[in-house]
């Protein structure tokens, strides 16, 4: 017997997509396959590591938490959804860059999303804030320290601090030189087009 | 893991659900599911049907008057946490919220919703049954008011019948001269606590209520015990557990220096 399936309109960073999906299926899952959205990583599935936080409405929530047809009235965004009108990078990312803010960048997307609604609520986190602000996303591989400055970082970039600032010294060795924003990611082995930092 | 499969319905009134749920015995209420989707997708439950009731209007509603607060069944834990007036007319409310999860957890879990989950290890039943508030609930034949001392019956276990659905909870407010106070210690903040307290103390008579340390949430009357004894005097009434996170004797200990540290916290809110 075939399972039912439900036809709903998931809107993804301000695209309406119909879908049709049996009740089970997570938000996590619809997107990464029914809509093809693989920027949106599923870690624990159960709601601990914070790896597939998207925006619903706004507010950071984790999608491996929620039934995608429960997910039909709102609007969601995932790390896709993060960039500049223009394609450039948004803040959040920028400052991930500029401050060596991942390294094998599964986590990523979470922070990513995470930090630009925690920005959005309080847009100049003292130090102990921005740590408070990502508590609930795990990192593997960082430590976390530079994930921090990247949070404190992208605040400073949506105030229109530009760059130049404290982090942009974060460049790679042997190129004492180079400005933070021109760091080249192509020969970089991340995964850059599923951390939302590629293309 | 994934969920297994499950009928689904989006009623559009508290009718329409309540019916939904009565011709099912084997379906289950869908509001935030910050605490059942991870039990669906680890397969530790299987309802044969989910009422999804996130649809249903009027149930996010948040009020505080000088009866009390009273929290609707859709209303989320982020926007209780943030309303003024819930602080402002019963801060334990506030209080224990910030101690519930992560931020974003709370954007999409309801107080309601952890209400009528009925884990020991939650702080809002603890919160509920110190106050002696209520839980309104929606059935076939009408509503009934389930008091909170009549509500935990066991581990994860609730005196709702799988037809009702909890459409508010009613949190009374603080009276005049009295003083609140929650804590706990987790072992990273955000994490189930490995033992929590909330006090309430009114003049002479002073409550405290614990969860993670029994199967149910669990108030204790220390009225009239010495300072120096109430975490003993507590114990008495306690059984804390065994498990990978603590030892008996830890979480005994972590009772002790909970206790002094909400009633006395609890005293120095009072307003004079």
């Amino acid at each position: 017997m075939s399972e039912e399936r439900h036809d709903v309109v998931l809107t993804v960073n301000g695209t309406a997509h119909p879908v049709s999906v049996p009740a089970r299926r997570l938000l996590s899952d619809a997107l990464r396959h029914d809509l093809g959205l693989t920027g949106t990583h599923v870690g624990c599935e159960h709601g601990v590591c914070g790896a597939c936080t998207v925006l619903l409405d706004g507010r950071p929530v984790r999608s491996c938490l929620l039934l995608a047809v429960s997910a039909q009235d709102g609007e969601i965004t995932t790390v896709e959804g993060l960039t500049n009108a223009d394609g450039t990078l948004g803040p959040v990312q920028q400052a991930f860059l500029e401050c060596h803010g991942l390294q094998c960048g599964f986590c990523t997307p979470g922070f990513l999303t995470t930090i630009t609604s925690g920005l959005r609520d309080n847009p100049t986190p003292t130090h102990e804030e921005a740590r408070d602000m990502i508590a609930g996303n795990l990192c593997r591989c960082t430590g976390y320290q530079n994930i921090v400055k990247a949070v404190e970082r992208a605040s400073e970039l949506a105030s229109g601090g530009g760059r130049g600032g404290r982090a942009a010294t974060v460049a790679r060795p042997g190129e004492p030189g180079l400005e933070s924003g021109q760091l080249e990611f192509e020969d970089r082995d991340d995964d850059n087009a599923s951390t939302g930092l590629g293309g | 893991m994934k969920p297994a499969p499950f009928d689904y319905r989006r009623p559009g009134s508290l009718t329409e659900a309540v019916a939904a749920l009565a011709g099912d015995p084997g379906a289950k209420v869908l509001a935030g599911g910050q605490s059942l989707v991870p039990l669906l997708s680890m397969r530790l439950a299987a309802p044969s049907m989910l009422v999804d009731i996130n649809g249903l209007p009027g149930l996010d509603t948040i009020e505080a008057g000088p009866e009390g607060v009273r929290i609707g069944a859709l209303a989320r834990h982020a926007d209780v946490l943030a309303s003024p007036d819930v602080r402002r007319v019963q801060p334990l409310v506030t209080m224990a919220l910030a101690h519930v999860a992560h931020a974003t957890i709370r954007n999409r879990g309801t107080t309601v919703g952890s209400l009528v989950h009925a884990d020991a290890a939650a702080e809002m039943p603890v919160v509920l049954t110190l106050l002696g508030g209520s839980l309104e609930v929606e059935r076939p034949s009408g509503r009934r008011t389930i008091a909170a001392g009549d509500l935990y019956l066991g581990p994860m276990e609730c005196s709702l019948h799988h037809d009702e659905i909890a459409v508010s909870a009613h949190f009374p407010a603080l009276a005049p001269g009295a003083g609140v106070a929650f804590d706990e210690i987790a072992r990273r903040h955000g994490d189930y606590a490995l033992v929590g307290a909330a006090a309430l103390v009114d003049g002479e008579r002073v409550r405290v209520g614990y969860l993670s340390v029994a199967d149910v949430p669990t108030v204790v009357d220390l009225s009239g015990v010495p300072d120096e004894r109430l975490g003993d005097a507590a114990l008495e009434h306690l059984e804390p557990g065994d498990d990978i996170h603590a030892t008996a004797d830890y979480r005994a200990q972590l009772v002790r220096v909970l206790t002094g540290r909400v009633v006395r916290s609890a005293r120095e809110g009072v307003q004079p």
